[in-house]
């Protein structure tokens, strides 16, 4: 990857009153970034991958957007109707923020870069603190050397947040690259509900490398949703990592719409007995856009549930790769995994793998994995017909309801119909 | 104004031939079931009417208030004022009941026309409740986890909502207890007037005590071997298929030529 990618973020020094080991651990991060060789196809964890997708040399770090812009991206950062506040981010820079009253309950939400001046010592304990588990080390790298901010969100213990909050990443212009990031910490007990979403403004080839970390303290039940909804031409590098603690339970739920190469890495460790942990993913995949999805679930603990849903949806020659990994420790006794793809091709030419693993060291474990791939039923499409739906319309709605089956399982109702918008809006035109 | 069927010729694509030369006409207003044993073609006629894919017609023509419909889609002949209530309603994951009718509705406005939110739901309320529907159905997924009763609801519920001129009904009473076949019959005899023809397509007599026929054919074979007024529902129900079918060969030996 080129040098001018990093040189210019670390010249800018987006971190005021950055503490020194914020500092070195960027500069360390682009060492190893250099050091780093770039993914090969013939690693495992890029098995199947199109790494010709994604050339860096063609991307600067995102210059700020003018005011005039930033003027017309703001009504189109509404998300969920009942919401507790919103950030808005153009070009990894935090452009405005609602009014919002969770302050008042202690919750600590703002601008990473906020984060590190004001709170630094939570920073330094939660922030990069996973390694890379699926050969994306240089993108991790990358990510740390070149961040400039994201979201923090802190919930103190026994703190409930029962509206959504929101951050909205824009992307503007061509050939820029962006590193958002996002750092949520539940503590003991509480509960919250955030989503990014990551939007472009035009359609553009562009670069986004995100790294989104959920720390769920023990007992509490933390609900992440991330709609990736970049330009149609951008490469989208996502990796996500989700510690639970005992008795907590995270959901995290990906709709992914845009990009042209889309990368996401989602991996939950479950540490503490009663952990639980919900993957769910929807993705929309058409034109030539290849989506490669790598999870795992990793049960650290005995009595620890995971369940993955992860529904792809393909047209015309598009491409989807589900890489999913259950793994239980051996003293991850009474495990309960699950694992289910299943794919809706809808052209001949479309490609869905799916490589399910399983990796089981602990004695009394219940693990099931299963991939399907399916056209359209047949009856579906003619009982839709029969009430007067045409052909079109009706492949349509029974591809929204197959990947609305997977926001159905979020529980609250305002987000879902934002969600569904979303997906409808998305499917328009097929 | 009548739904035509007439010397209708079908089969299974690429295979058995079922029905053979069937003639039917409903006039707008009137109820006509039709009874027949099983195999003898019942459901096969209503698909074939809606244009399930399936099937394949070999001859004759099904005329709706004179439009040949056999050559359109099937979402083509529900707009032009068909109805199916199936007898085993498809499940639709993910696609909600109203969002479901609603797609069905806009489907018949014009282009650029967009359903009236309130207006919608204010019918859709009203049919459900003639129905005795709970209002959480409107957000489930379409037939998903119902009940046999809960799907035959719905289908009148759709009926009702799409106000066809020709509704058939297959096996309506199939999987149904007494009280579901109760006001799913109420439901069917509300929408009863001078702007709907109904065939009613069942095995059972049962039915037929709830939604009154004007006119009783039996099926056999793949035709219409004999039309009466529904005290024929009742001779069937007495008698049982074989009485027609013995009839039926007593009738075939006499017209057959003697072979020397």
């Amino acid at each position: 990857m080129s040098e001018s990618l990093l040189q210019a973020p670390l010249a800018a020094e987006p971190f005021p009153n950055q503490p020194d080991w914020f500092r070195d651990a960027r500069q360390q991060a682009a060492l190893r970034f250099d050091a780093l060789p770039r993914p090969s196809r013939t690693d495992e964890a890029w098995r199947f991958s199109n790494l010709r997708a994604f050339d860096p040399q063609d991307f600067t770090p995102a210059r700020p957007v003018g005011l005039e812009l930033t003027d017309s991206l703001l009504p189109l950062s509404l998300g969920a109707d009942s919401h507790a506040g919103s950030l808005v981010f153009a070009n990894d820079k935090l452009v405005a923020r609602t009014r919002s009253a969770v302050s008042e309950q202690g919750v600590l939400w703002m601008s990473l870069e906020e984060a590190v001046a004001q709170h630094p010592a939570l920073v330094q304990r939660y922030f990069m603190q996973s390694d890379s588990l699926f050969g994306s080390a240089k993108h991790l790298a990358l990510h740390q050397a070149s961040v400039r901010t994201g979201t923090f969100l802190y919930v103190p213990k026994g703190v409930h947040v029962e509206a959504p909050l929101q951050s909205f990443h824009w992307l503007a212009g061509s050939g820029q690259a962006v590193f958002p990031h996002t750092l949520l910490i539940a503590e003991e007990g509480s509960s919250v509900t955030f989503v990014d979403w990551f939007k472009a403004h035009n359609d553009a080839r562009n670069l986004a490398c995100g790294v989104h970390d959920l720390h769920v303290g023990a007992g509490a039940q933390v609900h992440y949703v991330s709609v990736q909804d970049w330009s149609r031409q951008t490469v989208a590098l996502h990796s996500n990592t989700t510690v639970v603690g005992a008795g907590a339970k995270a959901v995290h739920l990906s709709l992914h719409l845009g990009g042209s190469f889309a990368r996401s890495e989602s991996v939950s460790h479950l540490r503490g007995p009663g952990a639980r942990s919900e993957m769910l993913a929807a993705t929309v995949a058409d034109g030539a856009q290849e989506f490669d999805q790598r999870t795992l679930q990793d049960h650290g603990s005995p009595d620890t549930s995971s369940d993955l849903l992860y529904k792809n949806a393909l047209y015309n020659e598009a491409k989807t790769i589900v890489a999913g990994l259950i793994r239980v420790a051996p003293h991850a006794h009474r495990t309960d995994a699950y694992q289910k793809v299943r794919n809706l091709v809808l052209s001949a030419e479309a490609e869905a793998v799916s490589l399910p693993g399983l990796e089981i060291l602990a004695d009394q474990v219940r693990c099931s994995h299963g991939a399907t791939t399916g056209e359209i039923n047949r009856e579906e499409l003619f009982y839709m017909q029969a009430r007067g739906i045409s052909e079109s319309d009706a492949y349509r709605l029974i591809t929204y309801g197959f990947l609305n089956e997977v926001i159905e399982r979020l529980p609250e109702n305002s987000l879902r119909v934002r969600l569904q918008d979303s997906l409808q809006a998305r499917l328009q035109g097929h | 104004m009548s739904l035509v069927i007439h010397n209708l010729h079908a089969r299974v694509v690429g295979g058995q031939q079922i029905l053979r030369g069937l003639n039917l006409e409903i006039e707008k207003g009137s109820v006509h079931a039709i009874m027949g044993p099983n195999g003898s073609g019942k459901s096969t006629l209503s698909k074939v009417i809606a244009g399930h894919p399936d099937y394949e017609v070999t001859a004759g023509e099904v005329l709706l208030d004179g439009v040949n419909v056999l050559g359109m889609e099937p979402d083509a002949r529900s707009r032009a004022g068909l109805f199916l209530a199936f007898q085993y309603p498809v499940e639709i994951p993910g696609v909600s009941n109203a969002n479901f009718i609603r797609a069905a509705l806009q489907a018949r406005l014009a282009a650029g026309e967009e359903l009236e939110a309130t207006e919608y739901y204010g019918d859709l309320y009203k049919e459900m409740d003639r129905l005795e529907i709970p209002r959480n159905f409107t957000a489930r997924s379409v037939n998903e986890g119902f009940s046999g009763g809960e799907k035959k609801r719905n289908e009148v519920l759709q009926m009702a909502m799409l106000k066809p001129a020709y509704a058939i009904l297959d096996e309506t009473d199939s999987g149904l207890d007494i009280d579901a076949l109760k006001v799913v019959s109420a439901g069917v005899n509300a929408l009863r007037g001078p702007n709907l023809g109904v065939l009613v397509i069942t095995h059972y007599q049962r039915l037929l005590d709830y939604i009154t026929p004007d006119v009783v054919h039996v099926l056999v074979g793949g035709r219409i071997v004999r039309s009466a007024g529904p005290e024929l529902a009742l001779e069937l129900e007495a008698k049982g298929y074989d009485w027609i079918r013995d009839e039926l060969s007593e009738a075939a030996l006499a017209a057959e030529p003697v072979l020397a």
